[in-house]
């Protein structure tokens, strides 16, 4: 289900007068359980890219296909739907539901899933043990650090075994230690779980963990090897 | 790929604490809420006690619930208008018909005269016995005594008619009529006793004798010129009305209250109507806030709609978690403004004295006392329009919500 294959992705922006190029012509092909990083500079494509493959924005032209799924062809409903049983996205700001506690947070997707509730709070508070916040389920995200909310959002991202994991600069605003733990969870999942991973980042320390480095400018791949 | 379920706590989980976010501007929202349905039900309750008011007071003067009469007497109130007692069918119909009170009258057009003035009157002949259930009367005497029997031969006149015939309490009038055969018959009567009704005008025109000694005047032996019925509540006559009509021979008119006085009929039935405009009226005021509370919720939330759109919530159940949200809060303002409602008007039931504007109320034909009338069926109403037009209001706000685009939600700061 988590191969993707995009061919021939063009998505542009309007900013103002000016027409900015978001993808020019994207190709390329994530088999199931790769570990694979997006780098390159601001604008050059990497969001877009991401924001494509998880159905959140639709290319101008092009095909994006997720096993046989034609996603840049689903209705809204049927996007949602596929988010909800197939992906799992992280965020480079926490993106934290802030009236729900660290389980409830966790337990969002899967209650959405329809999950019966012992089960969903059996697999949240397994969930939030292995990423490190065992005694913190009740609390807030306002009452979290930026590191532990970012977690929280980890968890809540593959706590129902997603087959791919979209993120977004997921150690932008964690310290040197956090984003080794929490790269060390992602690499740990991708092995253990054969869950995809594609990454956007501009961290060279986030780019060692990956087996394949896709890198961007203006809207294109530029070059695609594995590590 | 198969649909989630909607997952109906979770929505009420979120929608309940999203509600509490900004407490201040709930709690605003409650209160307006709260005071808007209570105004929907305490105003509601006030026109429903004045219109019950002029109506009770409209067949009070009919009198009565259902009338039978003489086809032509409506339009030709005369003496030769008149009709036989009840007897054999519609007696046993009368007695058993469930009616609270039923009663023979004469009302004849007549003149009465003092040694200084004369007026022209109605002049009703009633069965004393019946006249406190059916006009309430013999409690308005407050000089001198109600008639005692059929056959009393004292007259009861209204207080502002003593005051224009200038004559008081145990003087002598004279009555001057006419009988079947267009003869004047006239009589004494001495005044026993004086009234003072709740309507000033009916004072000069109502005067009450008994009914034999009224048909011995006019010559009409056992005969009269209504049977008036009195049911046990005006607005549920049509059982009562459909009996007695059955009983009722050829040759005579039956009408209920409602087809007697259009006037009236016509203001028992505009009232739901100004209910219900009314309530509307208030509920479009109370629209703009409601609306505004969700936009501004909506508003304030665009990164986290973004977010459980991101996360595979789907539009609809956006709409159903806003509308939700909306619906929890109606549901609380709307439980506490029935209860304001309701300990606001039940005190006041016993009744709530507005003599300074008796005259206008009067003019209405209502008492100088309203006494609110708080129904279910009001009450019913009013929550139903707060809940049916308040959904309608948050669709807009909802439907937003769900067509925002993730992307830019998502990147909404």
């Amino acid at each position: 289900m988590s191969a993707i294959h995009c061919h021939q992705l063009c998505k542009t922006f309007r900013q103002g007068d000016e027409i900015i190029t978001g993808l020019d012509h994207v190709d390329i092909d994530i088999a199931e359980g790769e570990f694979v990083c997006l780098s390159g500079p601001s604008g050059s494509g990497k969001t877009t890219l991401l924001n494509a493959i998880g159905g959140l924005d639709t290319p101008d032209s092009g095909e994006i296909r997720m096993g046989d799924i034609r996603i840049d062809r689903l209705e809204r409903g049927a996007l949602a739907d596929m988010r909800l049983h197939h992906i799992g996205f992280v965020f480079q700001a926490y993106n934290l539901i802030p009236v729900l506690s660290a389980q409830e947070n966790v337990e969002f997707v899967m209650q959405v899933q329809g999950v019966l509730a012992a089960e969903r709070a059996r697999k949240a508070r397994a969930i939030l043990k292995e990423v490190g916040l065992e005694g913190m389920e009740d609390r807030r995200p306002a009452q979290l650090s930026g590191g532990q909310q970012q977690r929280v959002a980890v968890a809540r991202a593959i706590v129902s075994q997603p087959d791919l994991v979209l993120a977004d600069e997921p150690t932008a605003n964690l310290d040197s230690v956090a984003s080794a733990h929490l790269m060390g969870l992602f690499s740990e999942l991708n092995q253990h779980h054969n869950i995809t991973f594609v990454i956007a980042t501009h961290d060279k320390r986030v780019m060692s963990y990956a087996r394949r480095l896709i890198k961007m400018q203006d809207g294109k791949i530029i070059s695609d090897a594995p590590q | 790929m198969t649909p989630p379920r909607l997952h109906f706590a979770t929505l009420l989980t979120l929608s309940w604490r999203n509600l509490w976010r900004n407490h201040r501007r709930t709690y605003i929202m409650l209160g307006a809420i709260s005071v808007g349905v209570w105004a929907m039900i305490f105003m509601t309750a006030l026109m429903r006690g004045m219109v019950d008011d002029m109506l009770n007071q409209g067949i009070r003067n009919l009198p009565g619930h259902i009338q039978i009469q003489h086809p032509d007497f409506l339009d030709d109130p005369s003496v030769v208008n008149s009709i036989p007692v009840p007897r054999g069918e519609l007696l046993a119909a009368l007695n058993q018909s469930g009616a609270k009170r039923w009663a023979t009258r004469i009302k004849v057009p007549a003149v009465i005269a003092s040694e200084r003035e004369s007026r022209g009157i109605n002049l009703l002949g009633v069965e004393p016995d019946a006249e406190m259930d059916l006009t309430g009367i013999p409690a308005q005497v407050n000089e001198g005594r109600f008639l005692q029997s059929n056959l009393d031969d004292g007259i009861i006149i209204g207080a502002k008619l003593a005051q224009r015939l200038e004559t008081r309490l145990g003087k002598r009038v004279v009555v001057m009529s006419q009988d079947p055969d267009n003869n004047i018959s006239e009589r004494g009567f001495r005044i026993v006793g004086i009234y003072r009704a709740e309507l000033p005008g009916l004072e000069e025109l109502n005067v009450y004798a008994a009914r034999d000694t009224l048909q011995q005047l006019l010559r009409i032996q056992d005969r009269v010129s209504q049977i008036v019925i009195l049911g046990q509540d005006y607005r549920d006559i049509e059982t009562l009305y459909q009996r007695v009509r059955q009983a009722t021979p050829a040759g005579l008119d039956i009408k209920p209250w409602y087809r007697i006085d259009t006037y009236l009929a016509a203001m028992f039935n505009m009232m739901d109507g100004f209910v219900l405009v009314w309530v509307i009226i208030i509920f479009l005021a109370l629209s703009f806030g409601l609306v505004n509370t969700l936009v501004m919720a909506v508003f304030e939330r665009v990164r986290e709609i973004g977010l459980i759109q991101a996360l595979g919530m789907r539009p609809t159940m956006i709409v159903v978690q806003i509308l939700l949200e909306s619906m929890l809060l109606l549901s609380i303002g709307l439980v506490i403004g029935n209860l304001l409602a309701v300990i606001t008007i039940k005190p006041l039931e016993s009744g709530l004295d507005i003599s300074v504007v008796a005259e206008g109320m009067a003019m209405m034909g209502a008492s100088s006392m309203l006494y609110p009338s708080l129904t279910l069926h009001d009450m019913l109403l009013a929550n139903a329009v707060v809940i049916v037009l308040g959904l309608l209001t948050s669709i807009l706000p909802a439907w937003r919500a769900a067509r925002l685009d993730p992307v830019r939600a998502l990147n909404t700061t």
